[in-house]
């Protein structure tokens, strides 16, 4: 009767350990998504020939280098290109420029709307992972090995901190 | 003429290209030209009254590091400003390749155009849209100029389209006239640079030092440049380390007396030369010189008429030929005198004339330069100047 009441025990903690580990999955994936399309709307305003040659550059290299990164060098490659969005989107005047253009607006919408939800969607995956992590390092689960190969999950960190000039709304 | 000159780095951090910059300024000014130089700095660096300030560089990664750049829409407009108050015959962009304020008057400017490439950093791969966003800008310029052959090839092979070669200049006089310092005279090699940039080459002239101290004990080398100097002589058994005496940063009047007296300068570099100055001056202040065959090098030692060459990164080399120059005062004194001679084209004076031609030949004929008035930036510009003022 304790044995079974163990087992059932061990059984629930497994299942919760299998939502969490597809809840990382998951997250990781809107991540991915969200990264991809910053890089992607970063690109099309670079070769736009809206901005000036310079800035133009400067945000190319940034968005290919973000886009071409290996795994172990995605954080550094993600974070460098917030600092060229923050670097050439310092000036409200340099957003207006781009929304002055035609079709700047939807591209200057696109790429706010991606600034602003890969801060989100990395806060929901770092959660989860945090969640994750914190029951993994139980006793039942290691003793139990209730995680089986599924690789120890690890946070996404980079700087993804907006452009002011992009994400201050209108008041 | 009036000459405007843009300069893509901080006028504040000292580099060659400002160092170009402003001897370039000054000699035409001297010349009774109107010239005006065009500079990202801070907003409480003293500038030179020539010296117009484009805002402060914004630290960015690019390539690999950390630039400080200038670009965005209120450089642009201190550029156009800057274009329309000037109203210039030509304007002289430095390394219109790095996306900083050359590249960003080159896009704003109209009329003569005239362009130095000073490094031309060879990269590992070429980027599709990067090369035609640059195409289109650099496609104005009217003449270019490439600092030395190697420079015009790297140019060519990355750009396209050619260039003249004008090499930087030196005030080749005040390097001839320097006192020599008694104390750094006798059996004396010089190294100058950076102690702790592996490309400038110590290590390997370390290397080299205990061979040059077992055939002619008496020598000393002296280093002037900063770094770390524990760790530049750890590999120097203990008992020759008195051997090198290190001097630290030098002021511009102590390098002209430093190369005026040394008996032989060495210029190890192992690469990452696109045209060795420090050769240049240091032939002007009558040091022979020794150094690494880098391409950029053995064009300004004349392919090694001027000065001795050594394989690139061999010490035995470098120990061989620093020992037989040594010991042999004729051929110190005959390369003393070629490289006294060979300077000559080096000197402001020729340089300046020549870059002087450029700008007569492609201002003849021409308007005067002004800022691209498409219709987007006039409408854009007459709405912000309502909005500002």
């Amino acid at each position: 009767m304790a044995l079974f009441a163990v087992g059932l025990y061990l059984s629930w903690t497994a299942g919760r350990l299998d939502r969490l580990h597809a809840r990382i999955d998951a997250s990781r994936a809107a991540l991915d998504a969200q990264l991809l399309r910053r890089a992607s709307v970063t690109q099309e305003l670079a070769t736009s020939g809206v901005l000036d040659p310079a800035a133009s550059i400067v945000l190319y290299e940034a968005a290919h280098a973000a886009r071409q990164a290996e795994e172990e060098q995605r954080e550094v490659a993600e974070s460098e290109l917030s600092q060229a969005l923050r670097a050439v989107f310092a000036e409200s005047q340099q957003v207006e420029a781009v929304r002055e253009a035609p079709g700047g607006e939807a591209a200057a919408r696109e790429l706010t709307e991606a600034v602003r939800r890969v801060p989100m969607a990395r806060r929901f995956h770092n959660d989860a992972v945090r969640a994750a992590r914190a029951l993994r390092r139980h006793r039942k689960v290691r003793w139990f090995r209730l995680a089986g190969h599924a690789p120890f999950p690890m946070a996404f960190e980079m700087d993804d901190e907006p452009p002011a000039a992009l994400t201050d709304r209108p008041s | 003429m009036r000459i405007g000159i843009v300069c893509p780095y901080s006028w504040d951090v000292p580099g060659g290209v400002q160092f170009h910059i402003r001897d370039l300024a000054e000699y035409f000014i001297r010349l009774g030209h109107e010239v005006s130089v065009l500079a990202p700095a801070d907003d409480d660096t003293p500038l030179p009254p020539y010296v117009v300030s484009a805002g402060r560089a914004v630290p960015v990664p690019y390539n690999g590091s950390v630039a400080r750049l200038s670009f965005g829409f209120l450089s642009a407009a201190r550029v156009r400003r800057w274009l329309h108050d000037g109203s210039f015959d030509v304007v002289h962009i430095h390394e219109p390749s790095s996306p900083s304020l050359g590249l960003l008057t080159c896009w704003i400017a109209q009329g003569p155009i005239v362009a130095t490439f000073h490094t031309s950093n060879p990269r590992s791969r070429v980027m599709v849209a990067a090369y035609s966003i640059l195409q289109a800008a650099l496609e104005k310029i009217s003449a270019r100029i490439a600092v030395s052959e190697y420079a015009r090839r790297t140019l060519v092979e990355h750009l396209g389209g050619d260039a003249v070669v004008i090499p930087n200049g030196v005030d080749v006089d005040f390097f001839a006239r320097a006192e020599p310092n008694p104390e750094w005279q006798g059996d004396t090699l010089g190294f100058m640079g950076r102690i702790d940039e592996p490309r400038k080459g110590l290590p390997v002239l370390m290397k080299a030092l205990p061979k040059i101290l077992a055939e002619r004990p008496g020598t000393r080398l002296l280093v002037a440049g900063r770094g770390d100097e524990e760790e530049a002589v750890e590999t120097l058994p203990a008992e020759l380390r008195s051997r090198v005496e290190f001097l630290g940063m030098v002021s511009d009047e102590d390098k002209a007396r430093f190369l005026r007296s040394v008996d032989l300068y060495v210029a190890p570099n192992t690469g990452g030369e696109s045209f060795g100055i420090i050769l240049v001056e240091a032939m002007s202040a009558g040091a022979p010189v020794l150094a690494s065959d880098l391409d950029a090098f053995s064009q300004v030692l004349d392919q090694g008429a001027a000065g001795e060459l050594f394989a690139n990164e061999d010490a035995d080399a470098l120990a061989e030929a620093a020992v037989r120059l040594l010991g042999d005062p004729k051929r110190l004194a005959e390369l003393r005198e070629r490289g006294s001679a060979h300077v000559r084209r080096f000197d402001w004076s020729t340089v300046g004339a020549d870059i002087l031609s450029v700008y007569e030949t492609v201002t003849a004929g021409a308007a005067a330069v002004a800022a691209a008035d498409d219709e987007r930036v006039t409408g854009l510009r007459a709405r912000l100047g309502l909005a500002r003022d």
